[in-house]
Parts: C-alpha cells; structure tokens; sequence
C-alpha cells in the first residue's frame, strides 16, 4: 500500500546521533558539557553525576564503550580529562572515539599542546572549537586544517577589532 | 594560568577564574561566586550604560558560573543586547550565552530571532555561520518556525559559502528532527541530494547527515540517493591515501563520511539495478580485503578509523541479509577480531556476531567460535566484554551445543559478577527448557542454577521448574529423587526448599519405596529446614506438610504433633497461624476421601509461554530476545516443549495472561493471603460447620466456597462460576428457560456507546431501553431505563447482569433485582454499580426476560462497558508525549489499523468523539495539525494503564490510520479494535 507516503512516520524514525559530549577531569569536576538533546537542567546534572560516577569507576585497560541506561558511553581519557560522548545504541563505536580524537588534535593544535588548565580558562573558545567540528552532534567539517582556518580567521578578526578600539 | 591565551583575554574573567579555583573548599567557593553575581547584578542595573566589552566580559562570567552548575536567572537581555554588536567576539559571547542558557521568555525569543535574521541576510559568512549554529544550538520550535523557509535557501543557493552550507545543512537536520512539519523539502528534495555531488569533502560530510535523516522518513522522495552514495563510496575506497588531502585520517581517506555514506545505504534495501549493486558490492569486498592487508601506521587512531567502516560496512551487508559469501566472510573477519589483543575491538567483534547469528547464512559459521567465545566469557577482565559474550553465547545456541552452553554458563556463574547474575540466571533458564531433549536435564540445570546463584533465581525460574514438572509425569519421579538429595545438602538455598517442599509434597511417594527416603525421612528433611526459612516458604512448607498427611497415612501422628506444637498454632504471623489451624482441624476431621479429594494431585497447569522469557524481554527491551526468539522459531520449527505451535502473537497473549493476577496466585497464591479480616479461630469454627452442614458429599465445593486453601487447590473459574449461577438461581425468580444468546446486532449497539455515556440501547415495538452513565476512576454507574411501550403490564420482568468467562474476575458488577411488574406506558429504573478490577475486553451480557401476553420474551444485550469508560485524561506538552511515545516502543505495546472512514471526517465530530473517549485531546502535539493526538490513564483496581493514541485522517482517501501505544499490550489491542469502528 501507498499509505505510507501519505502517513509521515514522525515519531518512529531513529536519530543515530550523539546525544552529548562531557569532558571532565579525574577528581569528577566538569569542564565542558555540550547537550544535543534537550533535557531539562535538572536531567542534566543527574545524567552528568551518574555518568562521571561510572567512568571513573573504570579501570585502565578496560573497553572504551558501555552500556548505559539505553546509550551507548564511547570514552577515552588524554592526561587528567576524560572525554566521553554519548550515542545511541546502533550508532558506530570505533567512529565516535575518533571524533574525540580529531577534537583532542584540535584542542591541542590551537593551544599549542592543551593541557586541562587551557580549557578551564578559555572555555568559550573550547565550546567554539566544538561547534565548528560537530554542529547539533553531527560532524560539520572533519579536516583539521578547515575547522583551525574557520577559528583562526574570528581570532583574526577580534584582533583587529581590538586593536582599532585600543587606538 | 595559560601560557598561551589566544584572542583577546578578559583579565576580569581570569581573575575570576583562578579565584573559584583557589577556594579551599565548597562554601568558599559559594560565597565567591553569590559576591560576583551580586557585582554583576550591580553592574547591569547600574545608571551607567556598559560597553560592550564590560558587558561581554560579564556574560562570560555569568557563563562560566552556570557551567560550574549553578543557577542562572538573569543576565538573558544583557546577551540579546551583544547580538546585535558589530564586534565579533561580542555577537559570539552573546550566541554562546543563548545556546547555553536557552530561555523561553516570548519576548527574549523575538529579539533573538531578530538577531539572527540580521545576521542571516548579513552575506558576512562568518555572521552567518554563528546565527545558524545558534539556531542549531537551540533547535526549538520557535526558531524553526522563524527559519524553516529560509535555511533551504541559504543550503542550496550558488553562491553560498562552502562552511556555510554545512552549517545550514546540520542546522536544518536538526530543526527537521525537532519540527518535521515546519521543514518542507519538496522543490529542493533534487538539489539536496546532489550535494552528497559537491567538489568539497566538507560539505558533503555534514549534507550526508541531513540526507539520511530525510531518507529515513521519505525513502521513496531521496531513494535517488542510493546510486549517488554508491558512486561517492566507490571514488573514496578506490582511492589512494593520499588523494583526498586533509580528508584522509591517518592513512584513511574520509572515514567519517565512508560510515555516514554506508549508514545512509541501510535505509535502503539493496539496490536494484544490477550495475550499482554490483559496484556497491565491489565496495564491501575492497572493504573486506582491506582489513587483511598490512597496517599502514602503528597508531590505534590508523586501525580504529579503518574498523569503523569495516564494522559498518558489515551491518550494511547484515542489514541486507541476502548475500551469503559476503556474510561468511564478514563472519569470518569478526572471528578474527575475536581474539584480538585490542579490547575495543573483541567487544564489537562480540555485539556484531550476535546480529550476525540470526540470518540463516551465517549461523553455522558463528557457532563454529563457540570456542573463543566460552573462553572469552572465562577470561575477559571487562565485565561489559564478558556480557557481551554471554549474549553472543545464548544467541547461538541451538540444540546442538545447548548442553556446552548451558554447561559453560552455569560454570561462569559461579564466579559471574553480581550486575549480571540475574540476566544469566534467566538465559540459563530460558535455553535449558528450550533446548531439553529430556527433562532430568532440564531438572538437573534448574537445580543447578537455584544452587550456585539462588540468590538470582527469580520466582518466574522456580515457579517454572514446578510447572514444567507437575506437567510432565515422566520426568516427576526423577524431579522427586533429585530435589531430595539436593535437600540433603548442609546448607542449601531457600529457594531450594521451595523447589523441594512443592516437589516432595506432589510427589514425594514416588520416592517413598526407598527406606533411604522413606515418607519419614523425606519429612524430617524438610522440616529440618523449616526453622532457617521466610513466612512464604514456611507456609509453602505447612501445605506441603497437610499433603504428606495424605499421601503417607503413617506420617499423620508427626505431622498433626508439629502442627499443634505453639510455634505454629500460635504462631504471630496470621497466615501461618491460619494454615496450622486449619490444616490441623482438616486432618483431624475430614475422612480419607474427603483428605484426598481435598488433597489432590495438582492438575496440569495449561501450557502457556514462559515467563522467564518475558522477564528477560523486560530486562533486556524488546530488541535483545526477540530478534533470536524469532529466528529459532524459523529455524527449529517443531519445539519440544509445547512450543511448536506458539508464534508470538499467542507468546504475547500468554505473558499478558499469565501476568493479570499476582505471580503468586498464578501458581502458589502464597502471598494472596486468605481473607485476612476473619480471625484464624472463627475461621475454624466456621469450617466445622460447613463441614457438619454439607456432609463430606460436597467437601470441595464448600472448601472451595469460603476461599481457603486456595493454594492447594488451582484456582478453577468453572468451581467459582458453578457456585454463583448455583446461589443465584435459588434467590432470584425462577424463569427456567436459559438465557438467550446475545443478540446479532448487539455489538453494533455496543460500538454506539463506546464514545458516549447516554441514549438509546435497544429498542422494539415492546420495549426500550435507555442509558445513562458515569465514571469515575476505576468505579462507574450506570442507570437502565426499562419503558414499555405498549399498553399491556410485562410480567415477570426480570434482568441478569452477567460478566462472561475471564470477564468475571475483571469486571464487578453489581445491582438489585427489578420491580417484577411493568405497567403499560411506564418506565422503570435499574442501576448498576461497577468496577473495573484489571483491563477487560468482554462486555457485560444484559439478559432480560419478561412475560407479554402470555409468551415469553427473552434477549441478551451488551452493556456498553468498554474498557475506555475508565480514561482519565492526561493533559501533556509535545515533549513529554514523545518521550513516552519513545518509551512504549516494544512492538507489542502498539496497535495500529489501517481503515476506511465509515462516518463523516469532519473536524468538530471528531474531535467530539475523541472528547467522548475520555481521554485528553492534545494540541500542538503532532507536527501535522490535520492529525489526533490524544493521551490518558485507565484507571483499574489493580493498576493504572498509561495510553497514547494518534489518529491520521487521510481526507483524500477517506482514511484513517489509527496508532495505540500502552504500557499494557491488550489494552492497545481491545482500543484499537474499539476505536476502529468509531471514525
């Protein structure tokens, strides 16, 4: 039967995105959240709290991918921060752990070899790298060179501005 | 601080920043911060107006204290106010404040959308990208409908930057997901998917997102799609490493859209035309041989990207399921992953083979790592790699290794970490009954299990292993003998008395011919435990004690001696009192025949689905089983456990069934206790005088009557109804003649009322009959207007309210008899009281029988009670009913029909109707406003059933299609059938 072109199936279509990315340091402090779902505050915090719990709660070698809850946690820890993304079950593993990796790359090209204290002071640029890597949890530009030029031209930018003003 | 600070620093912020750090502790760190917004709260009221650069500095403030999960409730217009700033890094504080901190405020959401629509039309492309990352940010409705129209534009137009196109594609995917209906693709449905054409990487790796999305939903509109995706694939994994620039990810070329691309294709069936599948083909070949050629770098970063399309070009080739060498092969190259020295890789290596063990190509070839994977589930040191692999182990049993299987699981359990023991308990369970040549093993493995892990072994286990023993006579015996050495155990596990005290009372002489386990014996091993046990299991234990007295005389005196002992007549605990006094009375003065009509061997339980299986459904949700259960039906066919004719709409049927009355009463009735107001004495006296009134001619039924011993006797509806009719006829006047069977048009009459409480029910030239009714939560009343019509007195007017089969103990209906006499021309009135226990199908039969003029007039109606009567409207916000809607998403939650439009499709009436069901009619719900969205609770006695429910006319065809989701499948099947007929 045609119906099914007349009848759109709004509810029964599966999103396979990233639902949120956290970044938070090995004493459980929060340094970035970024949600790509909306969920009220309150949700936020107590997945936040309960998801921190549980990664920490891991040891070393063990499997970077958990079931949690009906997600899926692809995590990976770079020195003191733990970087963890949150996916739906038939979503691809392997791929979302080196999303974190091109965003690490990126993080620590523009920083020149980030370390967790860059990100505490400059989180605004962090969030700014974020978005221009991965818009409402899809991959916007994958290359490197393109999402560093697409920074590089605002700071560019808020140079010049600045220095007009300071004149 | 940083040594680099790119950009302009806001020393303020800094400041700020390392001060929060420097708090010693948590107070410090509240007081800090309340002083700062206190400042700020100064700052932005003050007389002086702030520059942009104060003000951004302090909206990053506010930013940042938010972050650090404090509440934020100000600060909203001071970040309007940046948006409109021509300094960029003012407008980007100000989108970032937005995006973060959304806010619902109308007036607020006006001004940002003005700011946004500046910024659009502004041609300054980094403007513009920071508008469309803001609406993607925040993707609520009120940005989609401000830009909807406009972003398809900005994507598709010919002189719109290449980053602002893949913004603008992933900021329409994501107004698209939140409102579907406000994004209309039609005339650029083409030019759309031609991106996945574009020159630059870039832009098709963020189009491919929204193409997918849009395929998922109009496959027939993007199926143009297939072939193009096919051909990008085919360029990217013919290409050399180098060819795509900044594109290849270490050694890779576009991992990412590879996956996306492959994703995209399972949205899809294969391709038709042979030319692209055989290109497509082509692919997944290149993409399997690649796997096997030498690394191309030593970094993880180099294998991972490379295993990622290899894992998705593997669901793509399981997603198409026909063809068999590619399957084999993938099947295959997972087994090498298996034993890999990465554990990333052995655990998707594991959830991939288990989807791969239910297509009929690959099964053999996964059970041919059953080796690997048993030692997996021994060695791993991750326990989510462990459970992977236990669930690849049930996925690929069969009747060939179920017994190495089980083996192996049971052996694991005992070292099994406790977050899974009980999901492994159910597996366990679940694939010795399936899998049981004969049943000592199954026996053997229950016991087993209840030994190892009994703390895990759920009452649906145990409770199983009796029904499958009481069934199946020739396996009670060695159930008898095993349960007894089992028994002979130290210490063993409660719930092995259980087993053991249900087993031996049933059974226990089969074993008796013994002198080892002599009826003596086996009674002093039992009681031996009694001591250490819980009240349920104690008074498990009384019953199996009483039945001992029956089946070995000899045991009486010792029996009757322990239950006349003080810690038990008097026990503190009522049921165990009750049981004590009342099986001691019974022993003492019922005759042997009456004891062993009472006493009885259990009859067979009716075969039924498992209810293991549906526990672990629940655990594990609708995907985990179903897809393995469905796929053993296909490829065992004949089961062996009564199982062979089950398909899974009676599997479904059985578990909501067995799932009605309380577990306990489904076999034991442990728990519901005997009516709890009487006193045990009064009780006992109460049964000497039945027993001294009835004789010992009707023991059962008397029994019966009073309702006790009702864990002995299997509850039977056919004893219970026999009763009622019995006491009914004897009150009522008598009319001989049986009740007529239901009128032929009496569920038309029904499906009349179904969305209205009042009106006519039935109508001849004799008789009318109206109705009138209310509800309220699970009770309802309901007035019957008796009218004759003509002018000559009915006679022996009488009415019976009746609640057919299952009907009786869902539905309590109850009224009083009518006055018998109904004079011509007049009316009489008759209320029903009702209440809904648990949710019913049935309709309650109204039979009506009079005298007119001699003859007799005899009819059967329907009482318009329907399951619906029983709504309670739920009012809730678009949100909240996705979410739910998300949540009821087990295929045998929902109920769907497809049907032609008997009555008018007009607006008002059906929204009357709807009205009329009692459920709430929600608004700005469903994307399309042409559709119904409605929700509600039925409210039962024993529980209350959420209910959503969604109604798409299709004026055009003169249909509809009507979708029912509730937490309890058969209501969404009886609503379903209900609502049907009423559009």
């Amino acid at each position: 039967m045609s119906l099914t072109t007349h009848f759109p199936l709004c509810f029964l279509f599966s999103l396979f995105q990233m639902q949120f990315m956290l970044l938070f340091s090995r004493q459980g402090k929060l340094r970035l959240q970024k949600w790509y779902v909306p969920l009220s505050d309150k949700e936020k915090k107590k997945i936040t709290r309960e998801l921190v719990q549980t990664v920490l709660a891991r040891k070393p070698k063990m499997c970077s991918f958990l079931e949690w809850r009906d997600l899926k946690i692809v995590y990976k820890r770079y020195a003191s921060l733990y970087f963890c993304c949150a996916i739906e079950d038939q979503d691809n593993e392997l791929i979302t752990l080196e999303i974190i990796h091109r965003y690490v790359e990126l993080l620590d090209k523009y920083f020149g070899s980030v370390c967790e204290l860059d990100i505490i002071f400059n989180f605004e640029k962090a969030y700014f790298i974020l978005d221009e890597f991965l818009l409402g949890g899809e991959a916007q530009e994958t290359s490197k060179k393109n999402v560093l030029k697409a920074i590089e031209q605002a700071d560019l930018l808020q140079e010049v501005r600045h220095r007009m003003k300071s004149k | 601080m940083p040594a680099v600070s790119k950009g302009d620093g806001m020393r303020g912020l800094a400041v700020f920043i390392s001060d929060i750090r420097n708090c010693k502790s948590k107070e410090a760190e509240i007081k800090r911060i309340n002083k700062e917004l206190a400042n700020i709260r100064s700052k932005f009221k003050g007389d002086k107006a702030l520059d942009g650069y104060s003000k951004k500095k302090y909206v990053c403030k506010l930013l940042f204290i938010f972050l650090l999960g404090h509440d934020i409730d100000f600060g909203h217009m001071e970040a309007v106010n940046l948006l409109s700033s021509n300094k960029y890094t003012e407008k980007q504080i100000g989108y970032l404040f937005i995006s973060v901190l959304v806010n619902s405020n109308s007036e607020l959401i006006r001004l940002i959308n003005n700011a946004i629509k500046n910024d659009l039309s502004s041609r300054n492309p980094t403007f513009m990208c920071l508008a469309l990352h803001c609406i993607a940010n925040v993707g609520s409705r009120e940005m989609a409908e401000a830009f909807a129209s406009e972003i398809p534009r900005i994507l598709v137009a010919g002189d719109t930057m290449d980053s602002v196109k893949q913004s603008a594609a992933l900021c329409l995917l994501r107004l698209y997901k939140t409102s579907p209906d406000l994004v209309l693709m039609g005339e650029w449905t083409s030019r759309v998917v031609h991106l996945l054409n574009d020159q630059h990487m870039g832009v098709v790796t963020a189009a491919i997102s929204l193409i997918t999305c849009l395929s998922q939903k109009n496959p027939d509109e993007f199926k143009t799609c297939v072939s193009l995706a096919v051909s990008r694939l085919s360029r990217i994994v013919s290409s050399a490493s180098t060819d795509l620039q900044d594109y290849t990810y270490y050694f890779v070329p576009a991992p990412w859209l590879s996956c996306k691309l492959l994703r995209l294709l399972q949205c899809y069936p294969p391709p038709e035309d042979g030319a692209v599948k055989g290109r497509l083909v082509e692919c997944l070949e290149t993409i399997l041989n690649k796997a096997q050629e030498p690394p191309k770098s030593k970094k993880v970063q180099h294998s991972n990207a490379k295993n990622a399309i290899l894992f998705e070009a593997i669901s793509l080739i399981i997603h198409y399921d026909s063809e068999p060498n590619l399957l084999v092969r993938a099947c295959n190259q997972l087994g090498q992953f298996l034993q890999h020295r990465e554990t990333n890789l052995r655990y998707l290596a594991l959830e991939s083979m288990c989807t791969l063990a239910s297509s009929e190509f690959s099964h053999e070839a996964v059970k041919t790592h059953i080796e690997t994977v048993i030692n997996a589930l021994k060695t791993e040191r991750d326990v989510s790699v462990r459970q992977r692999a236990a669930d690849l182990l049930y996925a690929m049993c069969d009747r060939s290794n179920a017994k190495q299987i089980v083996a192996e699981m049971l052996s694991y359990l005992e070292t099994a970490d406790y977050s899974i023991r009980e999901e492994m308990v159910l597996k366990v369970a679940i694939l010795a009954e399936k899998y049981a040549v004969d049943y000592s093993w199954y026996v053997d493995t229950i016991l087993n299990l209840i030994r190892i892990a009994g703390d895990y072994v759920s009452e649906e286990v145990w409770y199983r292993v009796i029904q499958i023993v009481i069934n199946r006579d020739d396996v009670q015996g060695y159930a008898a003998k095993t349960v007894f050495e089992a028994l002979q155990a130290p210490a063993c596990h409660e719930n092995m008395v259980k087993v053991g005290g249900y087993i031996l009372g049933e059974f226990g002489n089969l074993i008796a011919g013994d002198p080892r386990s002599s009826p003596l014996v086996q009674f002093n091993l039992l009681h031996s435990k009694f001591h250490l046990c819980s009240v349920p299991t104690r008074a498990l234990l009384l019953s199996a004690y009483i039945k001992f007295i029956n089946l070995f005389p000899e045991t009486k005196a010792t029996i009757q001696e322990v239950l006349r002992c003080d810690s038990q007549i008097r026990n503190s605990d009522v049921e165990l009192q009750q049981r004590a006094v009342e099986y001691l009375k019974l022993s003492s003065i019922a005759s042997t025949d009456v004891l062993a009509t009472v006493l009885e061997e259990m009859p067979p339980f009716p075969e039924r689905e498992s209810s293991i299986l549906a526990k672990l459904k629940k655990k594990k949700g609708p995907g985990a089983v179903s897809v393995t259960e469905l796929e053993d039906n296909k490829r065992e066919g004949g089961e062996l456990n009564g199982g062979g004719d089950r398909g899974p709409d009676t599997a479904a049927m059985a578990a909501s069934n067995a799932s009605t009355p309380s577990p306990s009463a489904d076999l034991l009735g442990i728990r519901s206790a005997a009516p709890v107001g009487a006193p045990p004495a009064s009780t006992g006296s109460l049964l000497v005088d039945v027993f001294s009134e009835a004789g010992p001619a009707a023991p059962s039924a008397a029994v019966n009557d009073d309702g006790f011993l009702r864990d002995l006797e299997q509850p039977t509806e056919t004893s219970d109804s026999l009763l009622v009719e019995g006491s009914g006829d004897s009150d009522s006047a008598p009319p001989s003649e049986d009740p007529a069977p239901p009128l032929s048009e009496a569920d038309e009459l029904l499906n009349k009322f179904v969305c209205k409480n009042n009106g006519v029910l039935f109508e001849n030239q004799l008789l009318q009959i109206g109705i009138k009714s209310e509800y309220r939560q699970n009770l309802g009343r309901m007035y019957l207007f008796y009218g004759n019509k003509t002018s000559v007195q009915f006679a022996s007017f009488t009415t019976t309210v009746s609640c057919p089969g299952d009907l009786q103990s869902q539905l309590n209906v109850q009224t009083k008899p009518v006055e018998p006499l109904v004079e011509g021309g007049a009316q009489i009135q008759q209320v029903l009281n009702i209440e809904c226990l648990t949710d019913f199908s049935d309709a309650p039969l109204l039979n009506i029988k009079f005298r007119y003029g001699g003859a007799l007039q005899n009819l059967t109606l329907k009482l318009p009670v329907t399951i619906n009567k029983f709504f309670q409207p739920t009012e809730m916000s678009s949100h909240d009913f996705f979410q739910r809607w998300k949540q009821l998403s087990q295929p045998q939650q929902e109920a769907q029909k497809i049907f032609k439009a008997n009555h008018s499709m007009d607006t008002e009436v059906l929204k009357a109707k709807l009205l009329g069901l009692g459920t709430a009619l929600l608004d700005n719900v469903d994307p399309n406003p042409e559709n119904y969205v409605c929700a509600g609770v039925i409210q039962t006695k024993s529980q209350q059933v959420g209910c959503l429910l969604r109604l798409e006319p299709n004026a055009q065809a003169q249909m509809y299609r009507l979708t029912l989701r509730c937490s309890k499948d058969s209501v969404s099947r009886r609503l379903c059938e209900l609502l049907a007929q009423q559009f």
